[in-house]
Formats: C-alpha cells, sequence, structure tokens
C-alpha cells in the first residue's frame, strides 16, 4: 500500500483518494494509529465520482435557499448535480427548477417513505441510486449536493452517502439551538447558523449562539450568515470549494 | 448441544429482514394508495388487506425467488427476467420492483462474491427484479429454494404493514401482531410457490386491485411512498 495516496483519516472516507481500494480496509499509516475507513458500498465503484455534500437540518432553517445559492455560485464553474429528499411533495425541487438554478435533469427528487431520516443515515439506497442515476447522465460531474428533509437536531448524513456534511440551523429557532447539541449541531463537518438578519427580531444573541457552537464543536468551523444580505452565501461555497481542493484532479 | 436447522437459516432472518438497507423502506406495496382511496382504515382491513397481497403477489414473487435460487446460467436468468414481467402486468409495479431488486443488489455484492459458483452479479443486469435478486441473494447465502420463496412471501406483508403503521399511525404491537399472525398462511404460500420450479409451472395470480392502486399511486404528484 502506497501512504503517500492517502490523505487522512477524515470525512472523505478514502473513496476520492489517489487510487480505488475498498472500503473500510483498517490499515497503518507511519505515525498514525491503525484506523478504517468509512466509505460504504455506495462508495465501492473505484472511480473518483464527484464530492458529496449532504446539507440537513429542522424544517425551514434555510437547506434550500443555501442549495439555490450554491448552485447559483458555483454552477458555472463546476458540473453540479442536486438530490432533495422531500418529505410529501417535490416542493424543493420544483423550487430549485422553478428558480432555473441549475438545468432540470441535474435536480432529482426522491421519497423517503415518510421517514426522512431513515433515508440519508440507516436505509441510504434510494439516494445511492439517486446519486448513481445523476453520475450516469451527466458524467463527469463535479458535485453532487444532498438535500435532506427537514428533520431535528439528531438528523445527520451516512458516511457511506455523502462526503462532507453541512448542518444548517435558523437563528429565528432561538439561541438555544447550538446549545442543545445533538449530532447535527455536533459532529457535522460545517455548522451553519442562518438567518442573522432575524437575531434582533427573535431576540437572538448571535454571540450567545456562536459561542456554544464552538464549545460543542471543538475546532470544526461554524458559519453564521444571512441569505437575506449575502445571497451568494460566500463562506459557504468558499468551505465546499476548499473541500473539493483536497480531491486529486 | 447441536442446533438442527437448514444451512443458511441466519441468512436467511437477514434477507426477511425489513432492516437489511435495500431501499424496501420507501415502497409500501400499494398501501398508501389503498388509505388514500378508503380501502385501509384501521387494523381490521390492514388484515385483510395484507393477506389478499400474500395470496396473489406474495406468491408469485415467492415462485420467482424460489426459482432464481435454483438459476445456475445467464440464460436462465434472462429467461426468468421475462417470467416476471410477465407477471406484473402494471408498469408501476415492474418499476417498483426492479428498484428494490437494484437496491438489494447493492447489499447482495457488498456481502457476497458472487451469486453462484457458475454466475456474476453484473449477470443480473442493472436493475433486476426484486424477487429474482432475492432468490439469487439467497442461493449465495446457502439458503434453500423454499427459504427464498419463504423470504419473498413474508417481505410481501411486511413491508406493507410497516407503511401501514407509519401512515396511520396504528398501534406497532398489534400490527407485529397482525404480521405474525399470517405466519401460517405466509408457509402455505411458500410452500405452494416452490412445490414446481420449472418456469412454465411458476404461480403466474394476479390482483387487478393491486395493479390498479399500483397505477394511480404513480401518477400521483403529492405521496410519501416510492410505490
Ligand atoms: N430572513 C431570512 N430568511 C431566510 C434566510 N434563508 C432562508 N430564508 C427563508 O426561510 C424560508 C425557508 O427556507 P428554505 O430554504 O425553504 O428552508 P429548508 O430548510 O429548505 O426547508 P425544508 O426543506 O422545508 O425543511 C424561506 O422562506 C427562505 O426564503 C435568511 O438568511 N434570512
Ligand atoms: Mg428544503
Amino acid at each position: 500500500m502506497r501512504p503517500d495516496l492517502y490523505l487522512s483519516d477524515s470525512a472523505d472516507g478514502g473513496a476520492r483518494l489517489g487510487v480505488p481500494r475498498p472500503a473500510a480496509l483498517p490499515h497503518e499509516l507511519p505515525g498514525e494509529d491503525p484506523h478504517e475507513h468509512r466509505a460504504g458500498p455506495g462508495r465501492l465503484s473505484g472511480e473518483h465520482g464527484p464530492l458529496r455534500v449532504g446539507i440537513g437540518g429542522p424544517v425551514g432553517s434555510g437547506k434550500t435557499a443555501l442549495v439555490a445559492a450554491l448552485c447559483r455560485v458555483l454552477g458555472e464553474k463546476l458540473q453540479l448535480g442536486v438530490v432533495t429528499n422531500d418529505i410529501y411533495t417535490t416542493e424543493d425541487a420544483d423550487f430549485l427548477r422553478r428558480n432555473a438554478v441549475l438545468p432540470d435533469e441535474r435536480i432529482v427528487a426522491v421519497q423517503t417513505g415518510c421517514c426522512p431520516h431513515t433515508a440519508i443515515r440507516d436505509d441510504i439506497t434510494a439516494n445511492l441510486d439517486a446519486i448513481d442515476d445523476l453520475v450516469e447522465r451527466l458524467a463527469p460531474l463535479d458535485l453532487v449536493l444532498v438535500e435532506s428533509g427537514g428533520d431535528n437536531l439528531t438528523a445527520s448524513f451516512s458516511r457511506g452517502l455523502i462526503d462532507v456534511q453541512i448542518f444548517v440551523v435558523d437563528v429565528a429557532g432561538g439561541d438555544k439551538v447550538p446549545r442543545k447539541g445533538g449530532p447535527g449541531v455536533t459532529t457535522a463537518d460545517l455548522l451553519v447558523i442562518n438567518k442573522t438578519d432575524l437575531a434582533p427580531m427573535v431576540g437572538a444573541d448571535l454571540d450567545v449562539m456562536s459561542g456554544d457552537a464552538h464549545k460543542v464543536r471543538g475546532d470544526k468551523p461554524v458559519v453564521l450568515q444571512s441569505l437575506r444580505e449575502d445571497p451568494a452565501a460566500t463562506d459557504v461555497a468558499n468551505w465546499v470549494l476548499a473541500q473539493m481542493a483536497r480531491v486529486p484532479a | 448441544m447441536t442446533l438442527v436447522l437448514a444451512p443458511g437459516t441466519a441468512a436467511l432472518l437477514a434477507l426477511a429482514d425489513q432492516r437489511l438497507p435495500s431501499g424496501g423502506h420507501v415502497h409500501s406495496g400499494g398501501v398508501e394508495q389503498a388509505i388514500t382511496d378508503g380501502l385501509i382504515t384501521g387494523v381490521q382491513s390492514l388484515e385483510r388487506f395484507l393477506e389478499r397481497r400474500l395470496r396473489t403477489t406474495g406468491l408469485v414473487t415467492a415462485g420467482l425467488a424460489a426459482a432464481a435460487a435454483t438459476i445456475t446460467t445467464p440464460g436462465q436468468l434472462q429467461r426468468l427476467d421475462r417470467e416476471a414481467d410477465a407477471r406484473t402486468p402494471s408498469p408501476a409495479q415492474r418499476l417498483a420492483s426492479r428498484a428494490q431488486g437494484r437496491g438489494l443488489l447493492r447489499t447482495a455484492k457488498a456481502t457476497w462474491a458472487a451469486p453462484s459458483t457458475t454466475l456474476s452479479w453484473t449477470d443480473l443486469g442493472p436493475r433486476p427484479h426484486h424477487p429474482i435478486t432475492l432468490g439469487c441473494a439467497c442461493a449465495a447465502g446457502g439458503v434453500t429454494p423454499q427459504g427464498a420463496a419463504l423470504a419473498a412471501a413474508y417481505l410481501s406483508v411486511s413491508a406493507p404493514s410497516t407503511a401501514a403503521q407509519r401512515l396511520l399511525a396504528l398501534d406497532p404491537v398489534t400490527v407485529a401482531a397482525v404480521t405474525v399472525r399470517l405466519g401460517p398462511a405466509i408457509e402455505q404460500v411458500a410452500a405452494v410457490a416452490a412445490h414446481n420450479l420449472e418456469f412454465e409451472h411458476l404461480p403466474d395470480d394476479s390482483d387487478p386491485l393491486l395493479d390498479l392502486l399500483a397505477e394511480r399511486h404513480a401518477a400521483r404528484e403529492e405521496r410519501l411512498f416510492a410505490s
């Protein structure tokens, strides 16, 4: 095994690195503890598929608005695809198509059988199939955004489905949200505290939110944003680009 | 102490487990539409629906799964694929079957190197019918054709019952009891289905109600389940 071909034991699960190899083979690198990568069978293809970014968070926190912003900003430079996990309708997919942030064929909606959380964590089949279909139809893709159905603070994506995940919370939900924690807030690779423009209206203290978030997340990054004030989602877009830069061309 | 069980029994339990991550949880087997159309309103009507589904769809899929577990050549696989199409008149049901077969194929591939010594997973194609994939997975796991029939018959009621439980917020204990009480009927259906595995003798019963429900569901804009 050539250690130089691997980056690190990070969220990318190994599937995006220099050589194809099966998931979850324990291996040792100089100066590291033995560890396993976490990619799932969905990542066994051995090809460098697109970077897969999961976007989760409670209902109405601004996930679709963020996807739309990322598509507008990154869609010119990158080959993009979007998977939405709508609860009942195809509302989110329709919104994205209506606003023409991407051509229709680049946006697919999956049904989640009344259980949005299952579809992104416990049985990710429908999402894997949707991504495979996008890749098959539109290859080569650079980036696939997977928006989860609006859920609760325990929602998180399986590492078999995505490479990195963003969790979006809403300032209007109250400044207690980051303190409450939960897997979404604590383990997401990027936490976005959205709708900062509403803070004065709802009496939320952004310093408290940011401080609590850092407390429960350690070194992992936190972005405070208002899509009203910055429709280009500049910080998040830059973060996504930085994740892509870690992928060999 | 020795445990006297057919080999492959543990694999059979795993393959009949709804938690096997193969995409079944987004399919309701007609239940979502049956609820919308007022055919299922509670536990009693659910039980009648499940039994009817078992004796038609369940019987046919059990036969296909059992036959698939005996297959040794790609040619037989192709033939059985056409037999499955012919036994599934509703296009929406054919799509749902192939979507679930695709999901199960991913799990099977990650679990076993090949369905048998003479077949590879690619012989099934990218979107095989679910019962055929199930039969091949059973063969890979050392499960008998009778076991494959049992898994298919059991899944024909267990997955829809869970969908009904979610959609109608039924008491999960009562719903579980309904499914378990169908056990003898499930075993009987599996035995009939696996009785004669020559393709032309496989069960070919159909149920126009289930076909109609599937078609009406596919045409809907708003739905929680894929089928
Ligand atoms: N004031 C303000 N409103 C925002 C901001 N971001 C999003 N919104 C609005 O919040 C509402 C919900 O946004 P969506 O993007 O649909 O939220 P979502 O998380 O996708 O919602 P679900 O998919 O239903 O869970 C919409 O009306 C957006 O326009 C923001 O930064 N500030
Ligand atoms: Mg949304």
